[in-house]
């Protein structure tokens, strides 16, 4: 009668099952630091261009909605203020995780898809390495160290540009902007800005591994893998970010 | 260390003694409702080499990839080295792999990596491994690569090379770190013949200069022939007859496989007398 409950129940057994293996050999030896460094230079530096792209539109798009709403009660003063707790709290972190998830989320489902397919995989456990060792657990780590640092480069981003249209259009003043913007964050904020990026990292990662070590059905099948690992990231990202609000919301 | 003696634990001493370095003993494996190995035993020693020889989908690849613990058995025990690796666990066998070289069916080079870091692979990241400077490594890589005489070709990528060289660059990988027990699926499949010869004497010749145990599944009859036949001679070079009355020092054991079970083992001699059709067919020229 639950027969229908048996695939699903498998997959989170299966990804429970890999997450475990991968973050323990976080302290396993041996630590491949080479594919460390160059999945930090892939994840991190390669994705510079596209997150300060991003966080500066985000901001400025926002500094041009709200500065209309504001002006309604006379408060465009306070356009640092919603720019900055909105950003760091909530957008940054979001659009850089879904960024990064589109990005290289689907590059590592791909690309371990496509050694999954060609036996690359099969070869690695036969030459006596842990293919989770070797391509899971540094990935893992570079996400989690390089989505963070990401996400305070979009939320700086953010802010110059939302600054960039107050003070284009609205005529505000450096000094009031971004006194503002200062004033308004907290502690708790930045906290939650920061904790949201490491457990995006952990989701994107994983799950783009997962979906990538478990492809079948040749190069379709890789295809079908890279759909599911971003599609299954982006939604994992919404939730997780629900959650870790309500939690501060009740924290604050 | 722990490792160590974990393995030794599931050693049976009997076994290592004997040079044993491969034994199957009623093993099975299904895959849904299809049974791939249908109770398979026999057992090898160092040194030795095994043929062997069945269709496609007969379970020749399956009965590889279950020796080294890639594929588990549903019933049987495997021992390698001596040691029970049925229900091992994947990080010990690890450990052990590293002393088993394998050459893939389709040589399973890593296509975003050089020929010189597939073939330093092994060598740089096996975990039992100790770790070796780079000097010593890439030593290493281009003697392996010059074993199969492919030596200018470190800087390139697999995709740039033909099939046969893959498959020489895959032989290169496979015995880099020297193992005793040598694991071919395939080595010829899909290569004209020259190649394939050029293949098969490669492979005869890793086993006379470091004499190691050798598994080679194949379609091909000739293949078996000039492992069973042939020498290598280190002074000349090159491959040289042996006499075939049995005496020629040369340990190797035919086995015909036939919907995952095992049709046939013996010597050359008894698989030609063989009055089993599909037997014959194999012996056919």
């Amino acid at each position: 009668m639950l027969d229908f409950l048996k695939g699903p129940v498998l997959t989170f057994q299966n990804f429970v099952s890999l997450s475990g293996r991968a973050i323990l050999n976080v302290f396993r030896s041996p630590h491949y630091v080479d594919d460390i460094i160059l999945q930090m230079d892939i994840i991190g530096v390669g994705s510079v261009p596209v997150v300060i792209m991003n966080g500066f539109f985000t901001g400025a798009v926002m500094g041009l909605q709200l500065s209309r709403a504001l002006a309604t009660y006379g408060a465009t003063g306070q356009i640092g203020q919603l720019v900055a707790i909105t950003l760091v709290r909530e957008l940054g972190p979001v659009l850089t995780a879904i960024m990064i998830a589109g990005r290289n989320g689907s590059g590592i489902a791909s690309e371990l898809g496509s050694m999954k397919v060609t036996e690359q995989i099969d070869a690695m456990r036969a030459l006596g390495t842990d293919p989770i060792q070797k391509l899971v657990t540094p990935r893992l780590i570079a996400t989690a160290v390089m989505l963070p640092l990401l996400t305070i480069v979009a939320d700086f981003m953010g802010l110059f540009g939302g600054f960039v249209i107050s003070m284009v259009l609205l005529n505000i003043t450096a000094a009031q902007y971004w006194s503002t913007a200062w004033r308004a964050l907290q502690y708790n904020d930045v906290v939650q800005g920061l904790l949201k990026p490491f457990a995006f990292a952990i989701v994107i990662a994983l799950v783009g591994c997962y979906y990538g070590m478990n492809t079948t059905g040749g190069t379709q099948g890789v295809g079908r893998a890279t759909t599911q690992a971003v599609v299954v990231a982006f939604i994992w990202i919404i939730v997780i970010t629900f959650f870790i609000g309500r939690i501060f919301v009740n924290l604050g | 260390m722990i490792l160590a003696s974990e393995h030794e634990a599931q050693s049976s001493p009997a076994q290592g003694s004997r040079g044993e370095v491969l034994r199957f003993d009623n093993v099975t494996v299904r895959f849904d409702q299809e049974t791939a190995l249908d109770a398979v035993s026999f057992s090898m020693s160092a040194g030795e080499t095994r043929i062997l020889l069945g269709a496609a989908g007969s379970g020749k690849t399956v009965l590889i990839k279950t020796a080294v613990g890639l594929i588990r058995a549903d019933a049987g025990r495997v021992y390698l080295f001596g040691t029970d690796i049925t229900d091992m666990d994947e990080r010990h066998l690890f450990d052990l792999r590293a002393k088993v070289g394998i050459l893939f069916q389709e040589g399973g080079l890593f296509d975003s990596m050089t020929i010189e870091e597939n073939v330093a692979y092994p060598l740089v990241n096996q975990r039992a491994r100790t770790p070796m400077p780079a000097e010593v490594v890439q030593e290493k890589v281009l003697e392996a690569l010059s074993f199969v005489e492919l030596e200018r070709t470190v800087a390139q990528f697999p995709s740039e090379l033909s099939g046969g060289m893959r498959r020489r660059v895959g032989i290169a990988r496979a015995v880099v770190t020297e193992p005793p027990l040598v694991l071919y699926d395939s080595p010829t499949a899909g290569l004209d013949p020259i190649t394939a010869t050029t293949i098969m004497a490669l492979i005869v010749k890793e086993r006379d200069l470091r004499n190691t145990a050798a598994v080679v599944a194949t379609h091909r009859y000739q293949d078996g022939q000039l492992m069973a036949n042939f020498r290598y001679n280190p002074q000349r070079g090159a491959l040289e007859r042996v006499s075939s009355d049995g005496k020629n020092g040369l340990k190797t054991t035919f086995m015909v496989m036939r919907d995952g079970r095992i049709a046939f083992e013996g010597s050359e001699a008894e698989l030609e007398s063989s009055t089993d059709p599909y037997i014959a067919k194999f012996v056919k020229r």
